[in-house]
């Protein structure tokens, strides 16, 4: 969240409501400029609008629609003052309790969470009642009323901050911790904390109204827009609603404003919602050469183009899968190699748009649209972290079993045997237990050999795992890594495996696709892939910077070929 | 701060400073004994670390590796005085650190810097890289300006271009925000640098320059460095002495070359054998 990646415009929300905040604002800074006279000048009362009096006059013969004007600086000057307190004790609280021991800030979140709990208009009237009626009592009743939801907010939002290492290490600096709530959470939180303030500030509003509309707000003579409503009630149950009409439209056209502002800022906020606007690319160009299927390959990929918008992030990448292979994909952050395989799955993201001139496992098109059950049989994933795969609020079993049950049909019994047959085929210890226990009751490893299980129960013609190893340590890989082979050589089921870490590529795979950039720049045989066999530069920077644990050397060689490179040796 | 800016200027002299007080105190820069850290308490209590006794030789680099779970980073938490031991003892240049109270303290903890793991998040994204080096010089005021001259030193220690001092975090790729974050860690020149997996987040052209750097620094600058990685090949590369952590205990320390090619634990042996692409699998 740049501060350049905020855009307003193009958020018509946000622009309008700040048009309408803007004429209220003139209006709360003119209207008791000019008018205070002639809104409190007395004449005939009840008078029915007349081109004198737009919206006729009230009982004591004040002219209506000037009055409602003249109300607006005391209305927005309270909602202000009383948001002020809210939001502004609210973030010392919110923060103040993450800069605390973690004793002492259990025992506060629980203290704020019970006020939360207790209705705040509530609260308002206690404090009002015990500060006696009045315009500055119920400011400060309603703002008070108002800290304990924003404290608690804020509390969320600190608590993420707080875990940050930013934050640890100014810990670790000696910086106090005012400074560190001022100078590393503050900034860090201000977007949220702006459209909640938004929020706040419309609900202040009509809080502040209702207080005085009941009585016990703005006294005589001064008078906001709830007293006001007030005064109309008796001509609106006499059936004259036009005293209404000025102040609760005004109410309506402030709380909408600060609404809009704040969902137009949360939209700003956002770079997702924000970057949508830029929309999609048209049409795929199908005009291309017609390929030439290649038959000795189960996943056949021609000239395939991945574009974000107008950038291109995968540019014409071809390459096949023979029956049987293990074929590794290796490329630093940024080369495509995840995208490939995404789209291999059809899993693209959002916004991102694809075209090929031929895209096949088998004899299935992947450019035109699969039935998701066919999908499953065909394909599977291995995913990264074994600890987000498994929603951790249900049973294993229910979760395994679920693309058998979806895709195959098969009954929730039938599917549970199966599953344990894929479990114990992947050598994980107690399948039967382990089909009643939740994710969390498992090591890394075992949910890693869980989801290869899963993987394998729809007997797909091809695996994608995507750097399945990387988050576990390397005992556990080297065994998860034994696994996938024996699957390969038992069921012969293609493997595509990413990865950035080449040893765990050479020692598993049969054949090596090197992307950089989203290009392919070399495909090699994993046992040619030495710094001295490679044919790509690339290929070859890439080996030598790895560090190899039996030849440590004093320099490791950088990528001096790369664009990037070359630029930080000139710094250097 | 004054004995800081002079040394920016005559790294020479600080040089051969350095190489004298090395030779005349040959004491540890660190030393653990029987370091004990449990979570919990009463019945429900985990032990954490068991005891573990070492010592880190001033000038030395210790690399510390073990597998998820074996206490690698609570270790640096305690080293850093972010967790408090139930046993034992942690000492930096003689000085214990859980003895020491109030404002001795702040300084104790400055003695010993950390490099976080995470270059997007190791940096606070609304200020920009030298008021970051700034906190670090100075944590009360943070003036960019006055300390100019030292964080543009340290920009330059660690290969990085004078101007990025007024850039922001996000304007700098993870490798360069990785080398920001060591100047910081090193700017203070502190007794000990902990570095609890400052590579694993990193592309592997991009390891390789932060391992260059940090091998080029420990000629450079002498310095005393506990390098905490899971990454058996990282840790050969940089460190003078290897400690294997598994489940909460040191099961071999010794240098470097000796524990890769002659480990005596067995599990020593099979992380070896484990890591993949080499002789062992």
């Amino acid at each position: 969240m740049s501060p350049r990646s905020r855009r307003h415009h193009g958020n018509p929300g946000l622009v309008l409501g700040l048009a309408l905040l803007g004429i209220v604002v003139l209006i709360a800074v003119l209207a008791p400029v000019f008018f205070t006279g002639e809104a409190d000048a007395l004449g005939s009362r009840f008078a029915q609008p007349s081109s004198g009096h737009p919206l006729g006059t009230d009982a004591a013969g004040h002219d209506v629609l000037l009055r409602g004007l003249v109300a607006t600086r005391l209305t927005l000057v309270m909602t202000v003052g009383a948001t002020a307190i809210a939001v502004a004790l609210g973030i010392l609280l919110g923060t103040g309790v993450w800069l605390m021991g973690p004793r002492a800030r259990e025992v506060c979140l629980r203290v704020i969470d019970a006020m939360v709990a207790f209705p705040g208009l509530l609260l308002a009237l206690v404090v009002a009642a015990v500060l006696g009626a009045g315009g500055s009592s119920v400011v400060i009743a309603i703002g008070v009323a108002g800290i304990p939801y924003f404290a608690r907010l804020t509390a969320n939002l600190a608590a993420k901050v707080s875990q940050r290492e930013y934050v640890r290490t100014a810990r670790l600096l000696g910086v106090s911790h005012p400074r560190i709530a001022i100078r590393h959470m503050l900034p860090n939180m201000a977007e949220p904390l702006l459209v909640l303030s938004a929020s706040t500030f419309a609900s202040t509003l009509t809080a502040l109204s209702a207080l005085s509309f009941v009585g016990i707000g703005v006294q005589s003579p001064s008078y906001d827009w709830g007293k006001l409503l007030s005064e109309a009630l008796p001509s609106l149950l006499a059936g004259r609603p036009f005293q209404m009409v000025g102040p609760a439209a005004l109410v309506i056209v402030t709380g909408l404003a600060a609404i809009l502002i704040g969902d137009g800022l949360a939209a700003a906020a956002n770079p997702r919602t924000a970057r949508r606007a830029a929309g999609r690319r048209g049409a795929r160009d199908t005009e291309r050469d017609t390929p030439v299927p290649r038959d000795e390959y189960l996943v056949d990929v021609q000239d395939l183009w991945i574009h974000s918008g107008d950038k291109p992030l995968v540019k014409g990448v071809s390459f096949g899968i023979r029956p049987g292979e293990i074929v590794g994909v290796v490329g630093e952050s940024g080369s495509g190699k995840t995208l490939t395989a995404m789209s291999l799955a059809r899993l693209l993201p959002d916004g991102l748009t694809l075209s090929s001139s031929r895209m096949a496992i088998g004899d299935l098109d992947l450019r035109w649209p699969v039935p998701p059950g066919l999908m499953a049989e065909t394909v599977s994933l291995v995913y990264q972290d074994p600890g987000s795969t498994f929603n951790p609020a249900l049973a294993l079993g229910t979760q395994l079993t679920e693309v058998l049950r979806t895709h195959k049909h098969i009954g929730a019994r039938a599917a549970r045997r199966r599953m344990v047959e894929a479990l114990q085929a992947v050598h994980l210890t107690h399948p039967e237990r382990r089909m009643k226990q939740y994710p969390h009751e498992l090591s890394g490893g075992m949910r890693q050999r869980a989801m290869i299980a899963t993987a394998l129960a729809t007997e797909p013609r091809l695996i994608i795992a995507d750097e399945p190893t990387t988050a576990l340590d390397v005992t556990v890989q080297a065994e998860i890594l034994r696994e996938l082979e024996r699957v390969n050589d038992r069921l012969g089921t293609s493997i595509m495996f990413i990865s950035h870490d080449i040893g765990v590529v050479r020692a598993l795979c049969h054949r090596v696709v090197v992307m950089y950039r989203g290009e392919v720049v070399e495909e090699i045989d994993a046992a040619d892939l030495t710094v001295e066999s490679a044919r790509h530069p690339y290929t070859r920077a890439l080996l030598a910077a790895t560090p190899d644990i039996d030849r440590p050397v004093e320099t490791l060689p950088g990528m001096a070929w790369t664009p990037e490179a070359a630029k930080e040796h000139s710094h250097g | 701060m004054a004995e800081a800016e002079q040394t920016a200027a005559q790294t020479p002299a600080q040089k051969a400073a350095q190489t004298a007080s090395r030779t005349a105190a040959q004491t540890a820069a660190v030393q653990v004994r029987d370091l004990e850290v449990s979570y919990g308490w009463g019945r429900r209590a985990t032990r954490i670390l068991h005891g573990i006794t070492m010592d880190v030789t001033r000038g030395h680099t210790v690399g510390i590796v073990g597998e998820s779970g074996s206490g690698k980073s609570t270790l640096a938490k305690t080293l850093t005085g972010t967790i408090r031991p139930t046993n034992g003892n942690v000492r930096i240049a003689g000085l214990d650190v859980f003895a020491t109270r109030g404002t001795d303290r702040t300084g104790m903890r400055r003695r010993v810097q950390m490099i976080p793991q995470d270059p997007y998040s190791s940096l606070n994204p609304r200020r920009t890289i030298g008021e970051a080096l700034a906190e670090a010089v100075d944590p009360r005021h943070a003036k960019v300006k006055k300390h100019q001259d030292e964080i543009v030193h340290w920009l330059e220690t660690v290969r990085m271009p004078a101007d990025t001092i007024h850039q922001y975090p996000h304007e700098c790729s993870g490798g360069q925000r990785q080398r920001i974050a060591i100047a910081r860690g090193l700017i203070l020149r502190p007794e000990v640098v902990i570095a609890d997996e400052i590579t694993s987040a990193l592309d592997v052209s991009v390891q390789a320059e932060i391992l260059n750097l940090i091998a080029g620094l420990r000629r450079e600058l002498g310095l005393t460095m506990v390098f905490i990685s899971h990454n058996l090949a990282v840790v050969r590369h940089v460190s003078d002495e290897v400690a294997v952590l598994y489940r909460g205990d040191i099961v071999e320390h010794g240098a470097t070359a000796d524990l890769y090619e002659r480990p005596r634990h067995a599990y020593t042996r099979a992380l070896l054998d484990a890591v993949p692409g080499t002789a062992g699998t």
